[in-house]
């Protein structure tokens, strides 16, 4: 028999210990914290799960969980039909192309703390440009004060920040479409609907199920631009997740109780994500995952 | 159904570097009769595509005029001409079930539901897909998704014309045979104008009743596919069809004799005594080694296909290659002998008038 060599393991070694401390540590001391209480000195005692039912049945916890839902909803039902419909418009040869791909990019360059100080300017009602030119039209307009301005604000700042996003991946999608399909399908009469939906949108999926995964992800856990441009108000109005979370942890510095919604925050992400992917890959799935052939 | 005719058809794509392009497809003036089935035969590049796609009108011609039935249709998209293409790659509409596939040429035409469920059994049928009917059309395999490609075409009874673009590069080579003979077989039934393209000979001289022969965008013989073997009009012809090809061999006429690297080989009855560029062409079918008569020529090789014997020899450093048949020796020192009926002659890859069939 060959003797073992267990020599190699040495080579893995610093990767180990990189993902330990990068990873596994940090998430193991929330873990931690999270079934224990403390009152100072570094004295801790065990509570079980007493944290996460107290977050699981706060209200507070619920209404931050569903504004984040419905923001994350909203942007997905804005961004992904949008960036389709852009990656449609968009040349597919010439000149145009370069343009348009530049232009695309140009938003997803810009740091998330730099978007929401210029939205936080453009939008304000004294010296910015948005804000001021609309309560010049004569509309009543205040994100620091409405609701509706407040969510209607950081929507259409996201929109402006990550609807590239989904335009850059569907255009990568269908300039690899091949151009018979497109001659097929002329030859069989079909209208531009029909080419949308049975050539383009199928050829597509792969991508905009990228698209849609890293769309939900972000949004969900969006904070750095809320955070700048209303800091999570008027009143709680925009407190998502993850500002709720951190104002608990640094705010309140509530260990316990933030360590637990961070791991529920996390299982939902986690959640989401599997459900998504499930259901937007389940055709494949379900008819014995023939991808012989005709993909490109 | 229809005949094609085409008038001072040719084709330029747009130059990309801002020279003068160079024709794709030069003026062409061809008819095709209704019903027939057509093989348009060429090396790759050769400008074979770029006609079909004329004539289906998803390319419109930078010169001249395609008429159905002696209607200008040179305007008209593939839609409107009532076309059926079937393409190099197969193309279904992955997500639609096989029946849904065949049936959504005539929903975009706006047919009734019980007249599109009958028209796609007999195409199913036909076809023999039925019992896959409700199967994506993403789960077959390469052939029956180019049996849908075709079937989208034939499920239309008022199409045209029905144009292959190499239909079966993808298809299994044993499957070939049997897609070829069920497209033989629809098109004996149903009578569709059928025009197909191929780089193949074996395709095309098995397929269609008249092959069009193509080199760099222009048409260099068409016939029927003893014609071009027999008589091909051109030194191209004759190398591109049989296997292995036309031997074509450099000669000189002195009077009503053809020398071939200075030994006399045959005679002619043609005046064509010291005009420059003539060459000789043979079939290696009509090539035979013997003992005694012809020219003295060393072997080079020999190779067996089984059949038959491809035997390569020298004439005078003139390449030459003949077949021996089943039970035929080849002689210690062979000497050439070409059949004299068989030769043609050419000048400059043109025949030389005056040999008729």
């Amino acid at each position: 028999m060959k003797a073992m060599n267990n020599k190699a393991w040495f080579m893995v070694l610093p990767v180990l210990l990189l993902v330990a401390l990068s990873a596994i540590i940090p998430l193991m001391t929330v873990v931690n914290y999270s079934v224990q209480d403390s009152f100072g000195n570094n004295e801790f005692f065990w509570v079980g799960t007493e944290w996460f039912q107290e977050v699981l049945n706060s209200e507070r916890f619920h209404n931050a969980l569903l504004r984040t839902l419905l923001f994350s909803g909203l942007i997905l039902a804005i961004e992904i039909p949008l960036g389709i419909a852009i990656a449609l418009a968009m040349p597919k040869r010439g000149i145009g192309v370069s343009v348009c791909l530049v232009l695309m990019a140009l938003p997803l360059l810009i740091p998330w703390n730099v978007v929401g100080t210029i939205w936080q300017v453009f939008g304000r009602v004294d010296i910015g440009l948005l804000g001021h030119g609309l309560a010049s039209a004569g509309i009543d307009y205040n994100y620091t004060q409405n609701t509706f301005d407040a969510w209607a604000t950081l929507l259409i700042m996201d929109v402006w920040h990550w609807t590239s996003l989904v335009v850059l991946l569907c255009y990568s999608g269908l300039v690899a479409i091949p151009e018979v399909y497109y001659q097929a399908a002329q030859i069989d009469g079909a209208s531009r609907w029909a080419v949308f939906r049975y050539i383009q949108l199928p050829k597509i999926k792969r991508v905009l199920l990228i698209a849609v995964l890293l769309r939900f992800m972000d949004s969900f856990m969006i904070y750095t631009e809320p955070f700048v441009v209303t800091g999570g108000g008027p009143g709680n109005a925009t407190t998502f997740l993850s500002i709720d979370l951190v104002q608990m942890a640094v705010g309140q510095f509530d260990l316990g109780p933030a360590a637990a919604m961070s791991l529920i925050y996390f299982l939902i992400i986690l959640l989401l994500c599997w459900v998504f992917y499930t259901v937007m890959t389940s055709q494949d799935n379900a008819a014995n995952g023939g991808r012989q052939g005709g993909e490109g | 159904m229809a005949s094609i005719e085409l008038q001072q058809i040719a084709h330029q794509y747009p130059s990309t570097s801002g020279e003068m392009p160079s024709y794709a497809l030069n003026p062409l003036q061809q008819c095709w009769q209704d019903g027939g089935a057509y093989a348009l035969l060429g090396p790759s590049g050769c400008g074979k595509t770029t006609l079909l796609n004329i004539i289906s009108g998803l390319l419109q011609p930078s010169e001249g005029r395609v008429l159905f039935d002696n209607t200008n249709v040179t305007a008209l998209g593939p839609e409107q001409r009532n076309i059926a293409q079937v393409f190099q790659f197969p193309v279904v509409y992955d997500t639609l079930s096989v029946a849904d596939n065949l049936a959504f040429p005539l929903r975009n035409r706006g047919l009734g539901k019980a007249e599109i469920a009958a028209r796609v059994k007999t195409v199913l049928d036909m076809l023999g897909l039925s019992a896959r009917a409700n199967v994506k059309a993403r789960n077959l395999n390469a052939d029956d998704k180019q049996k849908i490609s075709l079937g989208r075409g034939l499920v239309r009874t008022d199409v045209n014309a029905i144009l292959f673009d190499e239909p079966l590069t993808v298809i299994d080579p044993h499957l070939k045979w049997q897609l070829r003979t069920e497209l033989k077989k629809i098109h004996q039934q149903f009578g569709h104008t059928m025009i197909y393209v191929t780089h193949d000979q074996t395709e095309a001289l098995t397929f269609a009743d008249k092959v069009i022969v193509m080199l760099a965008g222009s048409i260099v013989q068409i016939g029927t596919p003893q014609e071009l073997f027999e008589h091909p009009a051109h030194t191209f012809v004759g190398r591109f069809i049989g296997s292995p090809g036309m031997n074509i061999l450099p000669c000189e006429v002195q009077g009503t004799q053809i020398l071939v690297g200075g030994s006399p080989v045959a005679t002619t009855a043609l005046t064509c005594a010291g005009l420059p560029g003539l060459e000789l062409g043979v079939r290696p079918e009509f090539v035979t080694f013997s003992e005694t008569g012809g020219v003295a020529a060393t072997v080079t090789g020999i190779e067996d296909t089984g059949r038959h014997r491809i035997v390569r020899a020298l004439v005078n450093d003139t390449k030459i290659c003949g077949i021996l048949r089943e039970g035929e020796s080849l002689p210690a020192a062979p000497r050439v002998l070409l059949d004299p009926a068989r030769i043609k002659l050419y000048q400059h890859s043109h025949l030389l008038a005056g040999q008729v069939p």
